[in-house]
């Protein structure tokens, strides 16, 4: 790789940069001293949601990294296609960097079925942001399938985190 | 039978294998047995009196209580101990009711021993056979088996699986992270050995058609990759390294191939690899999820899971003539097909109410049956003999074996002490 990875700071701090106006992009420096940035809060009911709304901009969350999906499915739900927006503009400006969308599913279902429904996720995302003008080249999709659950439990609370893209 | 003691011999001696006694050893519980259980004895095969280093007439015992089909009766209510033919009083078994008897004595001649075993039908007053095996110090365990097999074999009319293996991946966390093996126990869950330790996943594992190799997945280098890894020496060499998926290896029959998934072209497709000449052939062509492929037994055709109808489901491809054909149709979830080694029974992961089970779909008549009743079931493996599978389920959070028979009259649960079990694969002999 000739560029280094986006790491979930590098975000953070262009987040910090466009809220105060500055142009100049992350270091290293800024990425490991924002990792302790509280994480996205998300609902545990059937469908998640990201607090991704221009409101949340002026607190101390940041964009999603995190895009969720119903069962099966791999449609961007409405606050996820946000971010990615917010995300796009920042990787266009940022054309050296490359990043990682690691794709999710849930543990029902059969592992190489789900390892299948977990890269059709991340090639949602993918594809989203090749139509949003981001190079595709600097973009990597890895599935997990059902391997590398966020959330433990047997239970719609812990699917719902389960089913997910992870941008890194 | 020599010559397939050997074979075990060598495998046991090996030192590449990390012995690991205990870490996720099963305690069998048998959920559902035949309403009517024959009912047999077996009494202690010692040599002359003095007891071998493992207690063969109790493995053999295990083996057949296992089967669901046999009630052992308990050693402490026996009214004497014969070991061969000769020393058989009747009347001591008809007063416990018991159908069959094995008697079997041992015989040491320079290290090594032989077993020679007998089947007596009580109700008929008949030896059924009488049968020898031979073996080393550290093989009574194969031993036992083998006449487990024999037993099973002269009065069900089926073959045993007794001395057969299974491999499965544990997953448990460690300092903090997952830590994921890949594990090969005989098929009554004991002699576990590792063959692969990882903090990124493993899956999918898939015997060798002669079981002398495994294929599965492993996440190590930071991706999936397609492993292929021989028990006798460890021997490990990475098979794939594309871009995206490298998934669902499974073995063609005559072993000089695989069938598995590749999503290199932008979308999961099957290809068959030729583990000689190293092409890779593609033999999907769809947009939608093409996955889980499995070989028919006379090794023409691919049964796999494909989304191109809306849902999973499974299909058919005959590989020559690219020909796809839908099996199933009943319910929103047909996953990971596997057949039966009768060529015509289905084993499939089935939706059933919201509920995923395992089911099984008879090719002629389209017969669908739900053979569980457990919790998120998965990954079925059947018996070489066709009379058992074994599957992942679970058990509050926890992930366990069990097991069931392809007519569901026979359910077992196989816990694990810790960690989640996952994946099994049985051996194909």
């Amino acid at each position: 790789m000739k560029t280094q990875l986006l790491k979930y700071g590098a975000i953070i701090s262009f987040m910090a940069a466009l809220l105060s106006g500055c142009s100049t992009t992350g270091s290293d420096e800024d990425a490991s001293a924002s990792t302790t940035m509280p994480s996205q809060s998300v609902t545990t009911g059937t469908v998640s949601t990201q607090d991704v709304s221009g409101t949340t901009l002026g607190t101390d969350s940041a964009v999603a990294r995190v895009f969720y999906f119903e069962f099966d499915k791999a449609v961007l739900n409405a606050e996820s296609r946000a971010a990615l927006r917010l995300h796009a503009e920042w990787l266009k400006a940022h054309p050296a960097v490359n990043i990682r969308l690691e794709g999710h599913a849930d543990e029902r279902g059969t592992r190489e079925y789900n390892m299948a429904l977990g890269e059709r996720r991340a090639n949602s995302v993918r594809d989203f942001l090749i139509q949003e003008g981001v190079n595709a080249a600097v973009m990597e999709v890895i599935s997990y399938g059902e391997e590398s659950p966020a959330a433990m439990g047997s239970n719609e609370a812990s699917w719902a985190l389960n089913r997910r893209v992870e941008m890194k | 039978m020599s010559k397939k003691l050997g074979l075990v011999l060598s495998l046991t001696l090996t030192t590449l294998f990390w012995l690991t006694p205990a870490a996720a050893e099963f305690t069998i519980e048998i959920t559902q047995g035949v309403d009517n259980p024959t009912r047999i004895a077996i009494p202690p095969i010692t040599q002359s009196g003095r007891a071998l280093p493992e207690d063969v007439s109790n493995i053999v015992s295990n083996d057949l209580q296992r089967s669901g089909l046999f009630s052992p009766i308990p050693r402490q209510n026996m009214l004497s101990f014969p070991a061969t033919i000769k020393e058989v009083y009747y009347r001591d078994w008809r007063i416990l009711g018991s159908e069959y008897l094995v008697v079997g004595q041992v015989v040491e001649n320079a290290g090594r021993y032989r077993i020679t075993f007998s089947l007596v039908e009580i109700t008929g007053g008949r030896t059924v056979f009488t049968k020898v095996v031979d073996g080393g110090s550290t093989q009574f365990r194969d031993m036992a088996h083998y006449i487990s097999d024999q037993v099973y074999e002269a009065i069900t009319g089926i073959p045993g699986a007794f001395s057969t293996r299974v491999a499965y991946v544990t997953a448990y966390p460690k300092n903090g992270s997952m830590n994921f093996r890949l594990m090969v126990s005989d098929a009554d869950g004991h002699r576990e050995r590792m063959l692969l330790e990882s903090r990124q996943p493993i899956m999918s594992p898939a015997w060798s058609p002669d079981a002398s190799e495994l294929v599965y997945v492993s996440f190590e280098t930071g991706r999936p990759a397609i492993f292929r890894q021989r028990l006798a020496t460890g021997a490990r060499e990475q098979l794939t390294n594309f871009k995206g998926l490298n998934g669902a290896p499974s073995w063609s029959p005559d072993g000089r191939k695989l069938a598995l998934v590749l999503s290199k072209d932008g979308n999961p497709e099957i290809y068959t690899f030729d583990l000689t000449t190293r092409q890779f052939s593609r033999v999907t062509s769809h947009f939608a999820i093409d996955t889980e492929p499995n070989w028919t037994p006379d090794g023409k055709s691919l049964i796999f899971t494909s989304d191109r109808g809306g849902t999973p489901q499974i299909y058919k491809l005959a590989i020559a003539s690219g020909r796809v054909e839908r099996l199933t149709f009943a319910g929103s979830y047909n996953a990971r097909p596997r057949l039966a080694p009768d060529g015509r029974t289905l084993v499939m992961v089935h939706r059933d109410n919201g509920n995923f089970h395992i089911a099984t779909q008879d090719l002629v008549t389209g017969d669908l049956r739900v053979l569980t009743q457990t919790y998120l079931d998965e990954s079925p493996t059947v018996a070489p003999n066709g009379a058992m599978l074994l599957y992942a389920t679970k058990q509050g959070d926890k992930g366990v074996l069990a097991a069931v028979s392809l007519d569901a009259g026979v359910k077992f649960l196989l816990p694990a002490r810790f960690g989640d079990v996952r994946e099994p694969a049985w051996s194909p002999k």
